[in-house]
């Protein structure tokens, strides 16, 4: 039996040019949160992109296999591949202000995706819209049915999309950076207002960020990516512990922590990067299109 | 130690615009609320606060790219609170700043050689080109990249840029705007080390504003924690970390994700 979310040697280029993602291998299991983590341009991203279906117009998948609940997302039609990827996985996206079209009222955009990709009837979506809304404690939820992005702290914008996110009940949610342009007592709020969402619904959620510290409270297992390669896939009780690769351990000893003044921000030594870089190099020997 | 800065009762307050009536000014909204303290010589401030808290305003303050509406700020001894912009024009040198976006407060259509010549120039230095050499120097980039443009370096290489930039004035005071937040972690450690270094070899003082209290807990020797626009401690790091008086403090470090995952964190409480 395979994972939930099962991706098999998976490759991104920008078409024609060097490649993004180099034989990205990695699972998530029913209930599983997997953090994906590295500096920019890593492809972190790119990954979350890749199995919502929604990479950049310039990038394609040049192999691979994209598992999802038992099926290669690869192989299938746009048409079918768009339903099914609508159907099972939803995004949490970074940027809760972009993310939501400022001329339109939030109870609409939250329903219109059941409305018009699953077939809801409008009535049925606007009553599990107020039902999610009260679930991630939005206050006063008719009102903000009617609100406008604009009229909503940050905080509260990312809770709608989280509420919009688990309104079809996906198996999957792709959280892409989610709470970067919070504050930090705002960002607790919506970690755990995600972790507890995740752990109710039994979602599989595949958690993008840069930030250690988050990884070490949400997610269980992580992967670390350099140049689009996974560097080391582990458990984040032995990540933290003794992370194997020197590059995660470059990484970790770069990240500051107030409770340690001596400790972090060391940067990453030149030696690390050079290693990485030749591993990266060495994924590519075998690539024909440079 | 002599104080740099000496600030009384700093208030600011800024016309809010959403409640301008068509004819007459806009009610004024207060950002500021009566701040005192000093900055002595040689010092790293840390400013540190939640979005909307007034750190950003007080540094534009300091730097004076706003003109406080009550109270007294100090420069070296010198009233700088409403000085009009021709006199307050040979202080600009002594006091720089460096900002948060590279990408933006770098001319994209200038190479970095002009870059860090155009305030030498304004300000009617000498030997300009061994300055700017002198400058990428200090901040560990190739004399060669006089010759590039901002996009073609990399964050960490631009903000080097933004350092360099205000070190060529040869400033007494620097204002470093959340200058890492935009930096991955590899990058930002290589940022913050470097100015660490200026600041001790330069002989400046330094105010970080940033949200990230583990930086600021790296780097600076005192900590001032802002509030809707009131300070809630001022301390020495050190002891201000070991020991939050405010309950605000408190709040923001128990809100810092740390790596860790022994750290308690209550994520499916509440």
């Amino acid at each position: 039996m395979s994972a939930f979310l099962s991706i098999r040697n998976l490759s991104a280029a920008i078409r024609g040019g060097p490649r993004l993602l180099r034989a990205v291998s990695l699972d998530v299991e029913v209930g599983e949160v997997r953090g994906l983590v590295g500096e920019s341009g890593a492809g972190k991203s790119m990954i979350g992109k890749a199995v919502l279906g929604i990479l950049p117009r310039a990038v394609e998948v040049v192999a691979g296999e994209i598992w999802l609940d038992g099926v290669d997302l690869l192989r299938l039609r746009p048409a079918e591949r768009r339903r099914r990827i609508g159907a099972t996985a939803a995004l949490i996206p970074q940027d809760p202000l972009t993310a939501l079209n400022p001329s339109r009222r939030i109870g609409r955009q939250i329903t219109d995706r059941l409305v018009d990709i699953l077939g809801w009837r409008r009535g049925a979506a606007e009553a599990r819209a107020l039902e999610l809304l009260n679930e991630v404690r939005v206050p006063e939820p008719e009102r903000v049915m009617r609100a406008y992005p604009h009229e909503l702290s940050g905080g509260m914008r990312q809770r709608v999309l989280i509420a919009s996110a688990f309104a079809a009940e996906p198996k999957l949610i792709v959280a892409d950076e989610p709470t970067t342009a919070l504050d930090v007592t705002v960002q607790k709020q919506i970690l755990r207002l995600i972790a507890q969402m995740q752990a109710r619904h039994g979602t599989a959620l595949l958690f993008v960020t840069h930030d250690l510290g988050v990884v070490s409270k949400v997610c269980g297992s992580l992967s670390v990516l350099y140049g689009g390669l996974v560097v080391e896939e582990t458990s984040v009780r032995d990540f933290f512990r003794a992370p194997a690769h020197p590059y995660s351990a470059a990484l970790l000893a770069a990240t500051p922590k107030y409770t340690d003044p001596a400790a972090g921000l060391n940067p990453v030594p030149a030696a690390v990067i050079d290693a990485v870089r030749a591993e990266v190099a060495a994924a590519d020997r075998n690539w024909p299109h440079g | 130690m002599a104080d740099l800065y000496t600030v009384s009762d700093l208030r600011l307050g800024l016309p809010d615009m959403t409640r301008k009536p068509l004819f007459g000014a806009a009610p004024r909204i207060g950002i500021l609320h009566g701040l005192s303290f000093s900055v002595p010589k040689g010092e790293v401030l840390g400013i540190v606060g939640g979005s909307g808290s007034g750190k950003s305003t007080l540094g534009r303050v300091l730097v004076r790219l706003l003109e406080p509406t009550g109270g007294r700020v100090l420069f070296d001894g010198q009233d700088i609170s409403h000085l009009p912009e021709d006199r307050l024009r040979p202080l600009r040198r002594r006091f720089q700043m460096i900002f948060q976006d590279p990408m933006s407060s770098l001319n994209p259509r200038r190479r970095i050689g002009g870059i860090i010549a155009a305030p030498l120039q304004l300000h009617g230095f000498d030997r300009i080109s061994a300055r700017v050499d002198e400058a990428l120097d200090h901040v560990g980039l190739p004399r060669a990249f006089r010759h590039r443009f901002p996009h073609e370096l990399s964050g960490g290489q631009r903000q080097r840029v933004g350092i360099a930039r205000a070190i060529a004035m040869r400033p007494d005071f620097i204002l470093a705007d959340e200058i890492v937040s935009g930096l991955d972690v590899s990058s930002q450690a290589q940022v913050l080390a470097l100015l660490a270094e200026l600041v001790r070899d330069l002989g400046l003082t330094l105010a970080f504003i940033s949200h990230d209290l583990s930086v600021v807990r790296r780097l600076c020797t005192s900590t001032m924690v802002l509030h809707q626009g009131r300070i809630v401690e001022h301390r020495p790091t050190d002891a201000l970390f070991a020991a939050p008086e405010a309950d605000y403090t408190r709040e923001l470090l128990d809100a810092i994700p740390l790596p860790d995952p022994d750290q308690r964190w209550d994520l499916a409480a509440g």
